[in-house]
């Protein structure tokens, strides 16, 4: 572990060999994914302008870099937890874009069938566990899941892992020292990432951190940190490649900051008045969506109309998505005890507002 | 039938599920070489091992929500929690993560875990170590929540929460441990959500849980001597509330004192008052009585505690007062 201000792991991008041997489908893959998230998270700012979406929404517009990164270093077999800003996740990790979107219309058709919504995406079948809303809360249940897989399996390059997501804002609260510690003395197969897009709300890194350099908090659990440039799509995905390795082969559990911006306010109805001029621009500046387009162009990776299709292709997918949703049946109130308990109960109760608990007896 | 301690039922128990099944696996601080702060796992490590019996950090919050996490993946942990009041530092996972998990995400990921801790005051642990918040959980849908009171029903319930896909909360007391009582050879599952009529009167019906029916029990058979009857209900199940089963007892004996140990304000006994008020309100002869601990932080001194906390001679006077109320002859 290096003591400079802000280490940052170079990938293929950065080194200036671009793309070095990254087969060109796989970078237009990566282009693809961003842009997908990019135009979905767009239309859901419309879409809860508009009133289609309920609750609080927040987006991952300036992550697209980070998340699909991210993504691409997570395998099939391995589990995600992620905080609320989930969208692009469960969007890369293969969830069916028109499913989120009624997620977030509150659609019977919805990932959680309407009943999470915005913050809470999950879906088994992708193994994405969660979307959680509670701050630091999907660290505990992360690192138990990853307590699962040693139970039923052998550590090896095969082996599934987890990897949690987090904000720099949650490096701070009790859950995260307990669950890295956890994970240090149980020999844990986990990665856990700090999305680090330099504010929790309003509150900046150095004001919330004793130690701002986020990775470095590792150090207390003899966990190795590394920091890495969050608009680097292929650094991010091979630094997380590499953890995770670290946690199937050695389950060494890991933890790696990602540096990444956040565009916008902290969610769709923040106008983030408190950020600076200068600040904003640095974070437009460092867009990774027309950065990345940018260089796939200059190495010949793809043609404008190439780029074109793949932006139409987005545009039409999420106007499907959001048709879909609109589309979708609301889940109507008899169906509001249906996921009350996974074992039905006696006496499980089903009083609606002003209905009694105790069945009434007819007076005497 | 045997007669053994609700310790040992609880220790037997653990035991046979942990070899029933091996996607149960215990967790907590000090289950393993320190046996547990009350004995509950002794002998488990030895057995299980230490991937099965699991000494973790003291990092409620932590192992609480790893143990979420784990029953997500399809194992079936069972967590002990030192005493009730250490479960605070472990609440918002309990109450906004192992509550939440199976309906918020639609009914994708079951979450089977147990967390046990004993609740209790009466041991000269002050403020801090007697809590009776029970009635937390039990206002949490989401969670279950049994408090058995005999080492039989210790070792049903014990067997219905590991084998339940649910998260239950299992409520212990620190003045029951060592208890005895008979407990049926071979499987035995209680049906969560069930109150028991654990002794028939026609008189008056005490409604109470935990250390409470053993009180219950007893003065209801000191009261016998006098003439006076007592059905005791045994509520078993704190979340799900069997309303109808005390709701029935009440409209037969008209009469209804709830014996808690939590405290009196928003407790357990104003819950079941008011469920009375709507299953047997022109059945009841007199007001509900409720017997609970006083309000304030439980002092260390003995004689403050004693006067604190709900006991026998309290029910006794409560008893008289309600039948007083309503000319009750024998
Ligand atoms: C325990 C808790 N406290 C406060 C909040 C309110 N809150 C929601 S997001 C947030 C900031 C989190 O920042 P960070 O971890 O950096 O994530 P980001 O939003 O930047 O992705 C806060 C304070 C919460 N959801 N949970
Ligand atoms: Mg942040």
């Amino acid at each position: 572990m290096t003591d400079q201000a802000a280490p940052v792991t170079a990938g293929s991008q950065a080194a200036g060999s671009f793309p070095g041997n990254e087969p060109p489908e796989v970078l237009i893959g990566y282009y693809r994914e961003m842009v997908l998230i990019r135009k979905f998270e767009l239309t859901a700012d419309q879409m809860y302008k508009r009133a289609k979406i309920g609750g609080y929404c927040h987006l991952n517009l300036g992550e697209e870099a980070t998340v699909v990164g991210l993504m691409a270093a997570l395998q099939e077999k391995d589990y995600l937890f992620t905080n609320y800003r989930d969208h692009g996740y469960a969007l890369s990790r293969g969830m069916d874009p028109g499913r989120v979107m009624a997620e977030l219309f509150g659609k019977s058709t919805g990932v959680a069938k309407g009943r999470g919504g915005s913050m809470h995406l999950f879906d088994t079948q992708t193994r994405m566990l969660g979307g959680y809303g509670i701050v630091g809360g999907q660290l505990p249940p992360a690192t138990g899941a990853a307590l699962a897989l040693t139970f039923r399996g052998k550590p090896g390059p095969d082996a599934e892992a987890v990897m949690c997501q987090m904000g720099d804002g949650t490096t701070n609260i009790g859950a995260f020292h307990e669950s890295l510690n956890i994970a240090a003395i149980w020999n844990l197969p986990i990665v856990y990432v700090i999305v680090n897009n330099r504010l929790g709300m309003g509150t900046t890194v150095e004001a919330a951190s004793g130690e701002p350099l986020l990775y470095k908090r590792g150090a207390s659990y003899r966990m190795p940190g590394e920091r890495v440039d969050g608009n680097d799509v292929v650094a991010v995905r091979d630094a997380a490649t590499a953890a995770l390795d670290r946690a199937r082969v050695d389950r060494q559990p890991g933890l790696l900051e990602v540096m990444s911006f956040r565009l916008r306010g902290h969610s769709v109805v923040d106008p983030a008045r408190y950020r600076s001029a200068a600040d904003v621009e640095e974070a437009q500046a460092a867009d990774p969506v027309p950065a990345f387009r940018a260089q796939l162009l200059a190495a010949g990776v793809f043609t404008e109309e190439q780029a074109v299709q793949i932006e139409d292709d987005a545009t039409e997918k999420v106007a499907s998505a959001v048709a879909f949703a609109d589309s979708s049946p609301a889940p109507t109130p008899d169906e509001l005890f249906d996921f009350a308990y996974a074992t039905p109960v006696a006496n499980a109760p089903q009083a609606l507002p002003g209905q009694p608990a105790a069945a009434r007896e007819p007076r005497l | 039938m045997p007669t053994t301690s609700y310790r040992q039922a609880l220790n037997d128990t653990l035991r046979a599920e942990l070899t029933r099944d091996e996607n149960v696996f215990l967790l907590g601080e000090e289950i393993g070489i320190f046996e547990g702060s009350y004995k509950i796992t002794a002998g488990l490590l030895k057995e299980f091992g230490p991937e099965r019996v699991r000494d973790t950090p003291i990092a409620e919050e932590g192992f609480v929500g790893a143990a979420i996490g784990a029953a997500m993946l399809g194992m079936r942990p069972v967590v002990e929690i030192m005493t009730l009041n250490f479960s605070l530092v472990a609440i918002d996972q309990i109450v906004n993560h192992a509550a939440k998990i199976y309906g918020m995400f639609g009914g994708q990921t079951p979450v089977p875990m147990v967390i046990r801790f004993p609740g209790g005051g009466g041991q000269q642990l002050a403020a801090t170590h007697s809590q009776n918040l029970e009635v937390w959980y039990a206002h949490v849908p989401g969670l279950k929540v049994v408090a058995p009171s005999t080492p039989a029903d210790a070792k049903a319930l014990l067997t219905a929460a590991i084998r339940d896909d649910d998260p239950v909360i299992f409520l212990e007391n620190l003045s029951l441990y060592n208890t005895k009582g008979e407990v049926p050879d071979g499987e035995q599952i209680a049906e969560i959500g069930k109150a028991a009529v654990v002794k028939e009167g026609s008189d008056l019906t005490v409604i109470t849980y935990s250390r409470g029916t053993v009180i219950a029990l007893e003065t209801a058979r000191q009261l016998e001597d006098e003439g006076i009857s007592v059905e005791v209900v045994d509520l078993r199940s704190l979340r799900p509330l069997d309303r109808e089963t005390f709701c029935a007892s009440v409209r037969k004996t008209s009469r209804a004192v709830v014996l808690e140990d939590d405290w009196l304000s928003y407790g357990i006994g104003a819950e079941i008052s008011a469920s009375l008020m709507e299953g047997a309100f022109d059945y009841l002869d007199a007001p509900v009585g409720r017997v609970a601990a006083a309000e304030v932080p439980l002092p260390y001194a003995k004689a403050l505690e004693v006067a604190a906390l709900p006991d026998a001679s309290d029910l006794v006077r409560v008893i008289r007062e309600v039948l007083d109320d309503t000319s009750f002859s024998r």
